[in-house]
């Protein structure tokens, strides 16, 4: 409509607001909202940290810990995070009947991994070793289970993306949000390595 | 107007680094070698000196997240404009401030506890 005043003002300056395509700051935003997130188990880090020692006479990680079972947990997430690599593989490839068997194999690996956590925390509790017994209970059960958590919200968002990729295949929009569930999916794999470190394996020198 | 746009979105797309199959590999064997070598400290009893194994231990973990970041976040300066890696950075810095910071006021607040205030006083003073 008008044009000719755009076109003379555009001259001197840009009146229009950059325009960039949809999507094109998703993977930035979505690795900030990581970032807090990080920010978020960092504390919860510092509180077992904090509380880590505080056994309040109860028992310790050497007395609770099985460090084969922990072994098994984070070759499935392991495992679970190359075969999400995969999948991204697949997709990059266009090849949509591979990316749904690589993300029903990420899927497989990360309800495993919820398995084993559940059958460790189930025999704390038979232990009585909840997380109302001592400080250091508190601390694990709390960063434990936030990070159980997330791969259970996870592991939803992972159904949620194949029934999407099922009905509209690899459209653009359905190729960012796995994009960020990669990311997400990584990210939590990257909290286990602290968490195996420094709750399981610190705990049991 | 919308037919280019989309055009830039699928080229945006496909010069995204989705990484290769070797390098998922390469991650992924890193990684292996990189858990599977603290947990057989660990289990095997460790080294004699505490405070030595706890070192190894971390120094494993720091360098295993940095080869997650690499090969399975494909984290590189250059993505988003560097903005990735300057957001990464910045909450580094914060974790380490809130980590070793926590750690540390946490630790000389416990050593610093009048004697009188252990756990068996406490007890004392509830019942």
């Amino acid at each position: 409509m008008s044009s000719t005043t755009t076109d003379t003002m555009g001259q001197y300056w840009e009146l229009e607001p950059h325009h960039h395509p949809e999507g094109a700051s998703t993977s930035l935003g979505f690795w900030v909202y990581l970032m807090s997130d990080c920010l978020m188990f960092a504390v919860l880090f510092a509180v077992f940290g904090v509380l880590g020692t505080s056994f309040a006479a109860g028992p310790g990680p050497k007395d609770l810990f099985d460090l084969e079972l922990v072994a098994v947990n984070t070759a499935m997430l392991l495992l679970s995070s190359i075969t999400f690599g995969f999948a991204m593989l697949a997709m990059a490839k266009g090849d949509k009947g591979g990316t749904l068997r690589w993300l029903a194999v990420t899927l497989f690996f990360g309800l495993c991994f919820l398995g084993i956590e559940l059958y460790e925390f189930a025999h704390l509790l038979h232990e009585g070793a909840g997380p109302q017994r001592s400080g250091f209970l508190s601390a694990f059960f709390t960063l434990v289970g936030t990070h159980g958590l997330h791969v259970t919200f996870g592991s939803i968002w992972l159904i949620t993306l194949m029934v999407q990729i099922m009905q509209k295949g690899l459209i653009p929009a359905n190729q960012r949000r796995m994009a960020c569930l990669s990311m997400f999916w990584h990210f939590l794999d990257v909290i286990w390595i602290g968490v195996f470190t420094f709750v399981y394996l610190l705990g049991m020198i | 107007m919308s037919a280019h746009s989309h055009h830039d979105h699928d080229h945006h797309g496909d010069s995204h680094d989705h990484g290769s199959f070797g390098s998922y590999m390469k991650g992924f064997v890193l990684s292996v070698i990189l858990t599977a070598i603290p947990f057989a400290i660990v289990m095997s009893g460790g080294f004699e000196s505490r405070g030595l194994t706890a070192l190894v231990i971390i120094a494993f973990a720091v360098v295993q997240i940095l080869v997650h970041m690499v090969y399975f976040l494909h984290m590189t300066g250059s993505q988003e404009e560097g903005w990735t890696l300057m957001s990464t950075i910045f909450t580094i810095v914060i974790v380490v401030i809130l980590l070793a910071g926590s750690i540390w006021v946490m630790y000389h607040m416990n050593t610093n506890m009048m004697p009188q205030m252990d756990h068996e006083a406490m007890q004392g003073f509830g019942s």
